[in-house]
């Protein structure tokens, strides 16, 4: 699948980072970066397809507004008062009006070309590899591998007492979303009580988990890594603490890992295997109990 | 565009003298009587200013709470995730139907729309009093939900979470049951409006002479009365679900929760174009007036606005690019919704050019008009980028939407708004506001709300959702600087209550037409203020 990436002033764009300093050096976990001023780096095809659109975006969007801001500029100098004490009475132009008109059409056409390419590419991968259902729970995240049997795993952030070093308040969770890097996973996204969002930055996805229904979107990490991201629909109180962690492995480090949990799994049929790994917490045992009072 | 004809010695009786000629009938109710059973236009567009202010003040409040929590990371000035859901729906709702649109609408729309036409007053006296008379409830109701720490949906009022399971409080329902009687007095206002435009204008004044203010209020009424009855079933579906054991948003009872998504956004899109509209109107009228030139383009901009009204019903689903819709669905509203960049676009240009070649005065309306241009750009581009269905996978629910929004209706619906009041304030009281104190009030407001929004951009494109109590300390350096900028906006509208003080307490008296040349509407040929009942007999547009 080839990703639209024809466009002109791509090149120039991403010298301007560049310049500033925001290009940060590679690392492993992709997060949010202090002062970032720009879309997280892209690690996977899809996030490289919106990061080439935007940049033509932005590039349009900051001439249109320049220009804007110009002419402002240039009337309020030109035409004062002092400086043109009669004001001529014009209020028509045809042909300036069919060009302020003409143009901006042209202006999109310009740019809704890469669009329409990109939402289609965006929209579903024919062929994945793999299938991991995820489900939206207040407050916590479900993933489970159908295509592996009875792999199934509660993903709960990690409470700030119980940080470790180098670990991230708000983003680093007990039990991460471990995929294979370089290979395309459909995401079935679900949910089992409210509305919410499943939303990978540097990956490029993301979708609503609705209850009642079961929405295709898909993941292609392009090299191993930990990507983070969060809840992106309000669903409760602790609306920020559910966030998303996604460590892409290598192939053979993924089978050893699945091989694992379905071991695990099928030695504790009750229990899954990353939920015997991770701390007893309180949101657990009040899950269990289903009960309202959580809620509020 | 209006011109009056002095043929006629019956006229002069309709403007400038009719307070000595008529004197009779300028004579004023009793304060209960004509605050409390109002049915004069003037009276009623005061009430509707008045209690703009009051919403505004309650929900600038809340926006300096939710700015002073996120301020810092992990910070506990709000206590619990809910208290803030509340807030944040709160203060949403309260911008919307209690500032935004009471001011734009019922505020300026009342006071002006009938002496711009030449008009003695609305089609509906009676009607429009109590469609003033609706929000005042509805007020009360949206601050029990905010009280009482039930109404933690957003105002969007997405079910499930809006609904009995998980929000199972009075104060939920008392929030909706707010957004019933505002929508009710939205309608009943509107409909007063469009008969009220379209027949009584005065002899003469055919639909192409209409000044912009009024035409732009005549499509904002149109967006009402056809939106705010599908926000009106929705919601109603929401409290039955709740209240009556319907099941029409819950998948459990074979609902969906995204069929009210849909018709929310039905709603919620022509909405925002409900509450820019009118600003369209004024930035016109106070660009012409500060110009000494014509509008340019008159009928192109009216057709722009009643384009972007048109337009305005069939882009709703660009709110849901995430919701699961299936992908040609997706690129139609992609399609429709870049479109209303054009009719944008040209007002943009018209307005420009209608300042090229003239003789600019620089009072402070004409500020906050200029201040408008540039900050209604800068949103109007931004929405071209969210428009885009791929890169807003992307930013969908992050602070990029949260500062879009905030700068096409919290920046240029309020630079509308404070253009409105300091050009015609004069014209209302009869008293005119400290010119310096303007100045420092637009200075102040421009510095903090860019301030204030213009980072939210890097916050959004970096992936800080929305909504969010607290957040990753990466987020930390561009929040602290936003809130900053919160608080420079809160001072800057404390300048406003203090020019609001010094206007009203001023012994200055104004004349009829104190802008000049450039001021060629209606309402400048009456007093300042108009005589209690103005257009006892109707001009004559030539």
């Amino acid at each position: 699948m080839q990703v639209p990436k024809r466009f002109f002033a791509v090149r120039l764009l991403n010298v301007i980072p560049l310049l500033v300093g925001l290009v940060s050096p590679p690392a492993m976990a992709q997060a949010p970066r202090p002062w970032e001023m720009d879309m997280q780096p892209a690690f996977s095809p899809m996030k490289q397809g919106i990061i080439d659109l935007h940049n033509l975006v932005l590039v349009l969007i900051t001439i249109i507004t320049l220009f804007v801001g110009a002419l402002l500029v240039w009337v309020c100098v030109r035409y004062n008062e002092k400086r043109n004490p009669v004001p001529s009475q014009t209020s028509h132009h045809t042909g300036l009006e069919i060009a302020w008109t003409v143009i901006p059409v042209l202006i999109l056409v310009v740019m809704a070309i890469p669009s329409f390419r990109l939402i289609y590419f965006l929209d579903r991968t024919p062929n994945p590899d793999m299938t991991v259902k995820v489900t939206g729970h207040q407050w916590y995240w479900e993933y489970s591998y159908p295509d592996n049997g009875d792999v199934d795993v509660e993903s709960r952030y990690v409470h700030d007492e119980d940080l470790k070093p180098g670990q991230l308040r708000l983003l680093d969770v007990d039990n991460q979303l471990v995929i294979p890097a370089g290979k395309k996973i459909r995401i079935l996204a679900s949910s089992t009580d409210v509305i919410h969002s499943f939303f990978i930055p540097s990956l490029g996805a993301q979708r609503y988990a609705i209850p009642g229904r079961t929405i295709e979107l898909w993941l292609e990490a392009d090299k191993p890594g930990v990507y983070y991201g969060e809840c992106n629909q309000i669903c409760g109180q602790d609306h920020s603490k559910m966030p998303i962690s996604v460590h892409a492995v290598t192939e053979a480090e993924f089978k050893t890992w699945i091989e694992q949990a379905k071991k695990a799994a099928s030695a504790s049929p009750e229990q899954a295997p990353a939920k015997s790994l991770a701390k007893p917490n309180v949101l657990a045992a009040a899950d269990a109990t289903g009960s309202k009072e959580i809620q509020r | 565009m209006a011109e009056l004809t002095h043929g006629d010695d019956h006229d002069h009786a309709g403007y400038g003298h009719a307070a000595h000629g008529h004197g009779a009938h300028d004579h004023k109710p009793g304060f209960v009587q004509r605050w409390l059973f109002s049915t004069n236009h003037k009276d009623i567009g005061t009430l509707y200013l008045g209690f703009a202010v009051i919403g505004g003040t309650v929900g600038g409040i809340l926006s300096e709470i939710i700015r002073a929590q996120l301020q810092f990371p992990n910070n506990h000035v709000v206590t619990s995730g809910q208290e803030w859901n509340t807030i944040i729906t709160s203060h949403g709702l309260l911008m919307i139907f209690f500032s935004v649109m009471p001011a734009l609408i019922g505020g300026f729309g009342n006071w002006f729309i009938p002496l711009m036409i030449g008009a003695p007053d609305m089609a509906f006296p009676r009607l429009n009093n109590i469609s003033f008379w609706l929000l005042p409830p509805a007020f009360v109701l949206i601050c029990i939900g905010l009280f009482m720490g039930e109404s933690g949906s957003g105002w969007t009022l997405y079910p499930p979470l809006s609904n009995a399971t998980f929000e199972p409080g009075m104060g939920m329902d008392c929030t909706l049951f707010a957004l019933h009687l505002a929508g009710a007095s939205s309608i009943l206002g509107a409909m007063n409006f469009i008969t009220t435009i379209f027949n009584m204008r005065a002899p003469g004044m055919t639909m192409h002479k209409m000044p912009l203010f009024v035409w732009s209020e005549l499509v904002t009424a149109f967006l009402l009365v056809l939106s705010i009855p599908v926000l009106a079933g929705a919601i109603t579906m929401l409290i039955c679900d709740r209240n009556f054991g319907t099941a029409f948003f819950d998948p459990a009872g074979g609902g969906d929760p995204v069929l009210f998504q849909h018709l929310f956004w039905f709603f919620g899109h022509p909405e925002v174009y409900i509450m820019i509209l009118p600003g369209f109107g004024i930035i016109s009228h106070v660009i012409s007036t500060f110009s000494k030139k014509p509008i340019f383009g008159y009928l192109g901009m009216v057709y722009a606005m009643v384009a972007i009204g048109v337009v305005g019903f069939v882009v709703w689903a660009h709110h849901m690019y995430i919701s699961g819709i299936d992908v040609d669905t997706r690129a139609y509203f992609m399609g429709a919704t870049l479109v209303i960049a054009i009719p944008t676009g040209v007002k943009i240009f018209s307005w420009i050019a209608t300042m090229w070649g003239g003789s600019i005065r620089f009072d402070t309306p004409m500020l906050w008009a200029i201040g408008f241009l540039f900050v209604f750009t800068i949103g109007g581009v931004t929405g071209v980028v969210c428009a885009n269905a791929g890169i807003d996978e992307m930013i969908h629910n992050t602070y990029y939407v949260v500062a879009h929004f905030h700068y096409v209706l919290s920046v240029s619906a309020v630079f509308s708004i404070f253009c409105g009041f300091y050009y015609w304030i004069g014209k209302m009281s009869g008293r005119q506001y400290p010119e310096f104190w303007g100045r420092v009030h637009f200075w102040m407001t421009f510095v903090g709300v860019n301030l204030t929004f213009f980072p939210q951009h890097f916050l959004g494109l970096a992936g800080m959702p929305r909504r969010y109590p607290d957040y990753p300390d990466a987020f930390a350096g561009w929040n602290y600087v936003s809130s900053i900028g919160a608080y420079i906006s809160g001072a800057a509208f404390l300048v406003f209550l203090y020019v609001c003080f010094r206007t009203f307490t001023s012994k200055e008296h104004v004349a009829d037409n104190y802008w000049g040349e450039g001021a060629t509407t209606l309402e400048w040929t009456q007093t300042s203020p108009p005589a209690f009942h103005s257009w006892l007999e109707l001009p004559r547009i030539k």
